[in-house]
């Protein structure tokens, strides 16, 4: 099949088009990175005057961004592990079990999808210090308040995806593993996650990139010892100087573990999405 | 059926065990009698300096009355906000740090423990403090809910050599600070007369208060905002009007959002005058220029006077101290307020953050006898005048400050900005303020 | 071929997806309630609850004389809404202006990032040298967590280090002087580019999974009978991507609706032109110190989102029945 050379420059030029639109702000963040100070201080130049990586040093004594990382990390790590084994047990349910309620059910969950969280952040916060008041469970400035809330938020999407991608599985599979005497919790573990590896792992990016990016949530419920990165990088503009190019370095830093996390994964994601939310 | 039922309980109960692991990490402390938290705001060049100099006075309090102090310094874009989550959840700090423009409407509130005598005299009674200091601590005829920590006051900075090269002097009026501006103002050298830090809603809100003040503008009369009375259009056109009418004013200082921007351009001599608070010295200092270079002045008023104007050239400005009534230790509360006023430790505190000391005696010491510091204290003894004490003030502040930001972007990006478009949008504001309250 | 996608409030009507079962009575069994539990209580305890005594303060004078002590605030009714919708009003007009500039916002958006999603998923269809390259860099705009990707276009935005000023002043000479983009009339267009930028690669990368599923027999039966490259796209690709694009376009306009972080970062509180209407609520909220009145906004909004997304999903069932 040829395609007319019409078509040929069309994508040339659309591709050439996007190429330089994605890649510029990546440039300019790396590029920023490694120059010095007055660099970036003065009006844009596409080089350094000279190379330097004292940015890459220096912004940690600027803030202490090791400490949010290590927050941002424990946050963003045991949500998305919580989140996953819910949606796991919940999707099951969903997709191999007829019970009353469950079209109301996932209703309401998918739902919660579209509610604007400044509606229910203040509330939210008022009920962790309740929490907090009645039970003496530590919700709001700590990192289980954090975890509970950013769990909650990919919760929805990976239901919806996991329970799609378990339709996906023939049901012989089940009854196969059912006449071999295996209950319902052991078809689950031995027989489905094998084959839904994929839509776990495209959950699992998806929910440890929503914790690690949420600025709101983060910049009420937490304090000083368990800030996190989204709220931390805000603390540059504080300084008697703007280090933009200390920003810049953070940014490429904190952005790296989720970038290559989703870049070397994201077929998981493309696959889990066709299989778990295009059925054919 | 039972047994399946119940593994899946015992697989919920085992996730549950594995959140509560995850997220022991951290948490607020809760206050018991022998810890306090405590909220500073930030104060010195950056919140990393300010825990380092509060760090070791800290740990003297420790030392003195064996209670452990859980710091926490809050940027200023934050702090209002954070004060107002922790009062509408009741689960705040026991001891916080609040800008003292807020107390009246923090007062209103009622999250902090009132300053009656009795209180009072546990911080060391009414007559430890300046009594200017003590004017911008609550509404009138009720007791202070809050007691002053820093005194801070405007002040006109001026770069000497510009001045001397252009052979002009500091002005004495706001008429010469215009044409001083105009003269020094040479956009091909990147030299602007005035620098200004347009995006602060804070800046503008003070600025609208002063120069509303020289027009002879009340904010609030009977209880009812004024913010669109001619007076107060004056005002605002007189900050405004350095951006808009005059030019004298960088445009990109609309986008300055902190001070650091506008430290760096006058320590760069891009900038001939500044209007800043007196803890400039040390931001400069850090940009590089030294302590020689600059001169203060008060910020010069409309010569003559318009009628019913009043000659104010700062508002009282500082930072109060106060303590939240849900605290579980109220008298270490209380101590550690007493400890951080008291005139040793204001001393230290003040020479190394840089704003003015609030007790009397604080200021035998040497370091606090320079040219500057008399300036200072000039102006708040002589033409310093106090923000409305009312609760409404701070939504005085978000309001009008907000107003006179949006302001000064339109004249930035060439809008036109004259009394007309003034007036309409501090009636806007004025509108907000009486149906949001 | 029977492409169905289980979107918001299809589940109940049968099992998502696969053949058509005989309908079982609803099990007896308790496991299924048992597994739901962490699920339930998590969204009860982070969404649903909170959202239930949102609406409750939303019908509270919540003022700063009362924010110590909920329950003692006054009872307002529905004063807040109507407060809130009042157009002629300072409040309402605020609240109306930027529900407008945030509809247009998302309209921009949505379609950018759904153009720009198509072309490359379609021209990136065939295999060439380069392709995973390509591929994989598109990606990272939005792989990059919100704030540092927005962080960067705010120091590539501003007046006079910026480096959109540079290029396009300085170096290309398309305007005069340096204009603003952080305030002003040109923040709004700042937004756009920004949230398509994001918001791009999420579309290729749904619509690249969507046509992975399109059988190559299809084209080749097209081409056959002679059909070019816009008769393809526009007889087989579309067609075969509309359930795709159901939720894509329902994803991208909630998201670009509800988007807070984006204008937060980017101007802390936005100008006039760039007023998104999440951060348009928060704002509300703690200028005013009026919890109530911010809770009548957020309820609105909530509801209006509701509406558009049921109205959406309608017509689109609709649609597919006729069809």
């Amino acid at each position: 099949m040829r395609e007319s050379s019409a078509v040929r420059w069309a994508r040339r030029i659309v591709l050439t088009f996007l190429t330089v639109f994605t890649v510029v702000p990546l440039y300019v963040m790396v590029v920023s990175s490694i120059k010095p100070l007055q660099d970036v201080q003065g009006a844009f130049t596409w080089f350094p005057s000279h190379v330097t990586f004292r940015p890459f040093v220096d912004m940690w004594h600027t803030v202490p961004l090791g400490r949010y990382f290590i927050n941002s990390l424990v946050v963003a790590t045991c949500a998305t592990v919580c989140s996953v084994a819910i949606a796991i047990f919940t999707g099951y349910a969903v997709s191999r079990y007829r019970f009353a309620g469950r079209g109301t059910f996932m209703t309401v969950v998918l739902s919660t999808q579209m509610f604007p969280g400044i509606l229910f952040l203040l509330p939210l916060f008022l009920i962790f210090v309740n929490i907090d008041r009645y039970t003496g469970i530590t919700l709001y400035g700590s990192r289980l308040g954090l975890i509970i809330t950013y769990l909650t938020f990919a919760l929805p999407f990976s239901i919806w995806l996991i329970a799609g991608y378990f339709d996906t599985i023939p049901r012989e599979l089940d009854e196969a593993a059912r006449v071999d005497g295996a209950g319902p919790m052991r078809t689950l573990f031995r027989v489905l996650l094998p084959v839904a590896a994929p839509g776990i792992v495209a959950v699992a990016i998806y929910a440890f990139m929503t914790a690690w990016g949420e600025v709101l949530f983060a910049s009420v419920l937490t304090d000083q010892s368990t800030r996190t990165l989204a709220v931390g990088l805000r603390e540059y503009a504080n300084q008697a100087q703007v280090y933009w190019n200390e920003v810049m370095a953070a940014s490429l830093v904190i952005s790296l573990p989720v970038v290559v996390g989703f870049l070397a994964l994201q077929r998981f994601l493309v696959h889990g999405l066709t299989a778990g939310a295009v059925k054919s | 059926m039972k047994a399946r039922g119940i593994a899946a309980l015992a697989a919920s109960v085992m996730l549950a065990a594995g959140l509560a692991a995850c997220g022991s990490g951290g948490g607020s402390d809760k206050s018991s009698p022998k810890t306090l938290t405590y909220w500073a705001s930030n104060q010195g060049r950056s919140i990393q300096q300010d825990q380092q100099v509060l760090g070791p006075e800290l740990k003297k309090f420790e030392a003195k009355t064996g209670i452990k102090v859980k710091l926490e310094v809050i940027g200023w874009p934050d702090l209002l906000n954070r004060i107002l989550a922790a009062t509408s959840s009741g689960a705040g700090p026991d001891v916080v740090n609040v800008g003292n423009t807020w107390s009246a409407s923090l007062q209103a509130t009622g999250a902090f423990q009132p300053f009656d005598d009795a209180t009072i005299a546990k911080v060391g009674g009414k007559a430890k403090f300046i009594p200017s200091t003590l004017t911008s601590t609550g509404a009138a005829g009720k007791p202070p809910a809050f007691v002053p920590l820093y005194g801070l006051a405007y002040g006109l900075f001026y770069n000497k050599k510009l001045f001397a090269d252009a052979g002009l002097k500091p002005p004495q009026t706001w008429q010469d600070l215009v044409t001083d501006a105009k003269k020094l103002t040479i956009p091909a050298k990147k030299q602007y007369g005035v620098v200004m830090e347009g995006a602060s809603y804070t800046e503008g809100s003070h600025f609208a208060f002063m120069f509303g003040a020289q027009n002879g503008a009340k904010l609030f009369q009977g209880g009812q905002p004024g913010f669109d009375s001619p007076q107060m259009v004056a005002g605002v056109k007189q900050y405004v009007d350095l951006m808009a009418g005059q030019k004298v004013v960088n445009p990109s200082n609309a986008e300055y959002v902190n001070d650091s921007d506008m430290l760096k351009d006058f320590a760069k001599g891009r900038a001939a005058m500044m209007m800043i608070q007196s803890y400039a010295p040390k931001g400069l200092a850090e940009n590089g220029m030294k302590e020689g270079e600059f001169g203060v002045v008060p910020i010069p008023v409309i010569n003559p006077l318009p009628p019913g104007g009043r000659k104010v050239s700062s508002h009282v400005a500082g930072i109060n101290i106060g303590v939240f009534k849900n605290t579980k230790n109220k008298d270490g509360a209380l101590k550690l307020v007493d400890f951080l006023t008291s005139p040793d430790e204001q001393k230290i505190l003040d020479t190394q953050l840089g704003p003015l000391p609030v007790v009397p005696q604080a200021y035998n010491d040497p370091k606090f006898q320079t040219p500057e510091i008399k300036t200072f204290k000039d102006i708040l003894a002589n033409s310093a005048e106090t923000l409305p004490m009312i609760p409404e003030e701070a939504q005085f502040e978000t309001l009008v400050g907000n107003t006179v930001k949006q302001l000064i972007a339109d004249a930035a990006s060439g809008k036109t900005v004259d009394d007309q478009t003034i007036k309409n949008a501090l009636t806007a504001a004025n509108k907000k303020m009486q149906t949001g309250g | 071929m029977s492409d169905t996608i289980t979107a918001p409030g299809d589940a109940p009507a049968r099992a998502p997806g696969g053949p058509r079962r005989r309908r079982r009575r609803p099990t007896r069994n308790l496991l299924p309630y048992v597994l739901l539990v962490p699920a339930l209580i998590a969204e009860l305890a982070i969404h649903i609850i909170p959202m239930l005594v949102g609406v409750w303060m939303s019908l509270l004078h919540l003022t700063q004389f009362f924010i110590r002590n909920w329950t003692a605030a006054p009872y307002g009714g529905l004063t807040n809404y109507r407060v809130a919708m009042d157009t002629h009003g300072p409040v309402g007009k605020d609240l109306l202006h930027s529900f407008l500039i945030t509809a247009a916002v998302t309209v921009l958006v949505v379609a950018g990032a759904w153009v720009f999603g198509l072309a490359a998923a379609v021209f990136l269809q065939k295999p060439f040298r380069g392709r995973a390259t390509l591929r994989t860099l598109f990606l990272v705009p939005y792989a990059l967590p919100v704030f540092t990707a927005v962080i960067t276009w705010r120091f590539m935005f501003q007046r006079d280090s910026g480096m959109v000023n540079n290029v396009l002043s300085d170096e290309l000479h398309l305007v005069h002087g340096h204009p603003f983009w952080l305030l002003g009339g040109n923040s709004f267009a700042a937004l756009v580019i920004i949230n398509i930028w994001r918001l791009w690669p999420f579309a290729f990368l749904t619509l690249t999974a969507g046509l992975q599923s399109v059988p190559g027999d299809l084209y080749e039966a097209a081409a056959i009978d002679g059909a070019g490259f816009v008769r393809k796209l526009r007889s087989v690709t579309l067609p075969l991507l509309r359930p795709v694009n159901r939720v894509l376009l329902l994803v991208l306009f909630l998201w670009t609706f509800n988007d807070f972080n984006t204008a937060y970062i980017l101007f802390n509180q936005p100008p006039a032109n760039a007023d998104m209407i999440s951060i348009h609520i928060y704002n509300a909220s703690f200028i005013t110190w009026n919890f109530g009145l911010g809770s009548a906004m957020s309820v609105l909004l909530l509801a209006v989102l509701l509406v558009v997304t049921l109205v959406y999903l309608g017509t689109g069932r609709l649609r597919s029945r006729h069809a």
